[in-house]
């Protein structure tokens, strides 16, 4: 049976002036899968990840984000949710209004989203923090809510952008099982990390150089491939930054 | 629009949220009202004035009982000499000094010409050209009484009388004149600082990252930073207008509907202008001083404390695209002079070209921008 | 002390790459000077005024030239009737009528007195009382006039004035000193609060406290450049005043710098403490601006003088360094006054200066002692 396709890339290019971000990118990501996206800073990772969630448009190449084209930007965010990598809800509101907040973005109603509250605190084991204000919250909590809330309104795609930095081993376990039970869920997760033990985690891998993927497969395959016993050490191997000092 | 619902939400909730917040936009303009509005007049209350006698005569002295018994004047010291009498202008101990030569009595009774000297300090034009046209005056009083006391008959000594009048503020109350002013002030720092750094915060915090990969139009976006603003804005003058109101006994001869369209329409410029700074500023603190700078620059040149009529032409001109010079205006015309809708339609319509010719640029250089 | 030296070095450059806020910092004084020297005036010149003349004689006619030479009126209309005059007053051009009765003259040769009124536009009230005062003055100067013609024996008093230290009467004498005041109190205590605020929003004030550098160190670096641009404001409004105004440094140039100096150290040390007392930067300008500029701006002398105020006033003001600077600033640069008159108000604002230092010490030395936030 064929896997349905919630993201095709191919050809994309992305271009500033004459420098090329993102050269002929060609990859599919499957529904329910977790995405992983690898690559040193500057590799061309944000840019296309800003394409994906329709907050820029490709200089060439066809993009298909949950059915939509990335030439309609505005129809895609409907149906994606998004973590960023600076802070994303608000430390003057408390749980429940953020929760409030980026449901009623996303086009619930009242009605939908007081019940789901409820059960998502339940499930986190958060409902007394119900009424706290975000800034009072510890980092790693923060988080956490951060990429619920990101999920809240059950999107086809997150898109998750370095979602784990700065947060403890024990609270990126318990990240990544929220990740995991999102998956099972048939929500697809793309996730971009520098944490290369994460990328473990994933169900396939990519990993960018200098705007061109280098490498696409599943994690062992890709050990197997290049003869490497951590996904930490091939990267090294395939991905050598731009200027080397002597 | 059940996005822009949930967003003002948020908004008024971040509002209510800071204490502080709070109380800029209910003390402010209380405390606003009840200090400020008594304290900026330039009537003058009494002038200090010292009396140098060098006469000593029933006639020096008469004068001098005269100069006492004004409200005007208060006497407040005797120099010795021209050199004390001097310092006192440099100390600011007097703003005003009378010089009676020696031979005063002896000019009236006409044996040589009356001389009197004024010293003023003139830091202060106003007040010197005040004081010295109401020292005048008693002067001639006391002129045409020795006068007559000499024999003259009345009907001989010429002269002119006259009382002003004053229209639409018979007592020349400056609060009349400066609450309206102040009100404006109030409505500017709250359309134009607050809401443009709380627009700008958000794209200094990176939330604003957030709000853009969601569905959430532009258009929403900044209906839902300006809003709460305009709201509170209108909210603000109506509290504002209620103390002057009981506080102060400032009339209102035109009509509360007109006015607070006027308001609603000058808001809406503000609010364009504070989008349009936000677009200038990558941090709060730039936006600081750019809001800042032309605030000054707006306000003072609006006609608040002087009139707009005696400025200069190339002053004038400035106005024609000053939100604030419309607003003063227009708030006088309409609270003091009872002026209706045709008095003020010209600059009524001029006020809502600025307000819509803001908004347009602000919205572009906002597409510009993202 | 090279430590110091280079963090005064980055907060230097900070504030210099910052192009916005440095085009600002400097056209905000030139502003100023430029409105309060030229646009908001308290002087009058060709106001417009109206004339009703009932008479049509030739005193009325004399008047009525009188009053068009002079530099403050100009006749913007010749009313016919009574009725006109609110009409011409809501119109707006109009700040006052003069109503010259019918029989004017025959009055004036019969009883020898005869009055002339005067209704003027109240809902300006400062060009009212200045357009009546001179308007009075005008009339009072022709009763003078027509006393001498009677009979040159008869002793009529002229009084002679000298108007000291501003000849020309004009009112940027005034204000303009003041703008030194203003423009110091918002370089040096809001921005200074807002940055120091700024650090610790977001939380690189700690990442200061942990280095080698002691607090006072940090609180001086970061200082330091508003102290900098200060002065060279303080220079560029004098030189501006002088070449745009020939308003001149009448007193001791040393003397001015140096209050100038106490002043802006004093603006500074009061913006460290309100930072020393808010959180977050919105309360930081809410604090400076509502709660520094405002009554700097309405209360302090500079443009209303307290002397007019109700009582009560004249005491509160004294709480506010900047109404003791407005009258060291006008004293000294207006009227040359030397130290020996300006020592009561110097000395109080060192005071106030010593006194915003001490408790910003010992303010940030609490938070210091129990960590932060």
């Amino acid at each position: 049976m064929e896997r349905e396709k919630v993201i095709e890339v191919e050809g994309l290019v992305k271009k500033f002036g004459s420098f090329v971000a993102n050269d002929h990118l060609t990859f599919d990501v499957f529904r329910g899968e977790i995405f992983g996206f690898l690559g040193a800073n500057g590799a061309g990772k944000t840019t296309a990840i800003r394409i994906l969630c329709g907050l820029s448009r490709p200089t060439s190449g066809k993009v298909i984000v949950a059915g939509i084209d990335a030439n309609r930007p505005e129809e895609i965010k409907k149906r994606i949710g998004y973590m960023s990598q600076r802070f994303s809800l608000y430390d003057d509101l408390t749980v429940r209004e953020n929760i409030e907040l980026y449901g009623g973005i996303y086009g619930m109603t009242m009605k939908e989203i007081r019940p789901r509250t409820e059960e998502l605190l339940n499930r986190l084991i958060f409902s007394q923090y119900g009424n706290t204000l975000i800034g009072s919250l510890p980092l790693g909590i923060k988080q956490k809510l951060a990429f619920a809330v990101a999920v809240f309104h059950d999107p086809e795609i997150v898109f998750l952008d370095e979602p784990t930095s700065g947060v403890d081993p024990i609270t990126r376990r318990q990240f990544w099982e929220m990740i995991y039970e999102t998956a099972a869920r048939d929500i697809t997760v793309f996730v971009t990390t520098h944490y290369m033990d994460e990328a473990e985690y994933c169900d396939r891998v990519t990993i960018m150089n200098e705007g061109r993927i280098v490498a696409l497969d599943t994690p062992s395959a890709l050990r197997e491939k290049y003869d490497s016993s951590s996904i930490e050490e091939l990267f090294v191997k395939i991905a050598r930054p731009k200027t080397e000092t002597a | 629009m059940r996005r822009l619902w949930f967003l003002l939400k948020k908004e008024f909730r971040q509002i209510v949220r800071n204490p502080f917040m709070l109380r800029a936009i209910i003390m402010v303009p209380l405390l606003q009202m009840l200090l400020l509005v008594p304290a900026v007049t330039f009537q003058i209350k009494s002038l200090d004035l010292a009396v140098m006698d060098n006469d000593h005569s029933p006639a020096s002295r008469e004068l001098l009982a005269k100069l006492s018994g004004s409200s005007f004047f208060t006497v407040t010291s005797t120099p010795a000499d021209y050199k004390q009498a001097e310092k006192l202008l440099y100390s600011g101990d007097a703003d005003i000094v009378l010089i009676i030569p020696d031979d005063f009595s002896e000019g009236l009774a006409g044996v040589t010409t009356p001389r009197l000297q004024v010293l003023a300090d003139a830091v202060n034009a106003t007040n010197a050209m005040l004081g010295w046209s109401y020292l005048t005056s008693i002067v001639f009083d006391f002129n045409r009484d020795i006068l007559i006391n000499q024999g003259m008959t009345p009907s001989a000594i010429k002269g002119i009388s006259t009382s002003p009048r004053f229209w639409y503020n018979p007592t020349l109350n400056y609060k009349y004149y400066m609450l309206p002013g102040i009100l404006v002030i109030l409505i500017i720092a709250i359309g134009l600082m607050l809401s443009g750094l709380n627009l700008v915060k958000e794209m200094e915090i990176g939330t604003l990252e957030q709000i853009n990969v969601t569905p959430i139009k532009r258009w929403e976006l900044i209906a839902s930073k300006v809003i709460p603003f305009f709201i509170l804005g209108l909210f603000d003058l109506a509290l504002g207008l209620s103390v002057g109101w009981i506080a102060f006994n400032i009339p209102f001869e035109g009509s509360l509907l007109l006015f607070f369209a006027c308001s609603a329409i000058f808001l809406v410029a503000v609010l364009g202008l504070a989008l349009f700074f936000s677009t200038m500023a990558s941090n709060r603190q730039q936006y600081l001083f750019v809001a800042f700078f032309f605030t000054m620059v707006f306000v003072l040149m609006s006609g608040i404390f002087t009139p707009s009529e005696s400025m200069p032409q190339w002053a004038q001109q400035f106005n024609l695209v000053n939100p604030v010079a419309y607003m003063i205006r227009i708030n006088r015309m309409v609270m003091l002079k009872g002026s209706g809708f045709y008095d003020i339609a010209r600059d009524m319509a001029a006020l809502s070209l600025l307000a819509v010719a803001f908004i347009s640029f602000a919205i572009m250089a906002y597409r510009k921008r993202a | 002390m090279k430590r110091f030296l280079a963090f005064v070095k980055k907060e230097f450059l900070h504030i210099f790459r910052d192009y916005r806020t440095l085009i600002i910092l400097f056209a905000l004084p030139a502003a100023q000077i430029l409105i309060f020297g030229y646009a908001v005036r308290t002087d009058i010149t060709n106001a417009g005024i109206a004339i009703l003349d009932n008479a049509h004689d030739e005193v009325s006619s004399e008047l009525a030239l009188k009053l068009e030479a002079s530099e403050f009126f100009t006749i913007k209309a010749y009313l016919t009737s009574y009725d006109e005059i609110d009409a011409a007053f809501k119109k707006g051009k109009i700040e006052e009528v003069v109503i010259f009765p019918e029989d004017l003259a025959a009055r004036l040769q019969r009883e020898g007195n005869a009055t002339v009124s005067i209704i003027a536009d109240g809902s300006e009230p400062n060009t009212a009382s200045l357009v009546t005062g001179y308007t009075t003055a005008i009339l009072n100067d022709y009763s003078a006039s027509l006393l001498q013609r009677l009979n040159t024996s008869t002793p009529v008093i002229n009084p002679e004035v000298r108007m000291y230290f501003n000849p020309n009467l004009k009112s940027h004498f005034m204000f303009v000193p003041g703008v030194i005041t203003l423009i110091l109190i918002l370089v040096c205590a809001l921005m200074t609060s807002v940055t120091i605020v700024r650090e610790k929003e977001f939380g690189t004030m700690e990442v200061l406290l942990v280095s080698p550098l002691k607090p006072w160190q940090i609180i001086v670096g970061k200082v330091a450049p508003y102290f900098f641009l200060s002065l060279i404001n303080v220079i560029v409004i004098l030189l501006m005043a002088w070449f745009v105004f020939g308003l001149p440094v009448r007193g001791s140039i040393a003397l001015l710098i140096a209050e100038c100096m106490l002043y802006i150290l004093m603006a500074l040390s009061l913006g460290i403490l309100i930072s020393t007392l808010v959180n977050k930067m919105e309360n930081a300008i809410i604090v400076s601006f509502i709660g520094l500029m405002l009554p700097t701006l309405l209360l302090s002398g500079f443009i209303f003088p307290i002397e007019n105020m109700p009582k009560g006033y004249d005491y509160f003001s004294m709480i506010l360094p900047a109404r003791w600077f407005v009258e060291i600033i006008r004293s000294v640069m207006i009227k040359g006054a030397g130290f020996v008159y300006v020592w009561k108000e110097t000395l109080i604002l060192a005071v106030m200066t010593l006194f915003f230092i001490v408790l910003s010490a010992r303010k940030f030395k609490v938070r210091l002692e129990e960590g932060s936030k």
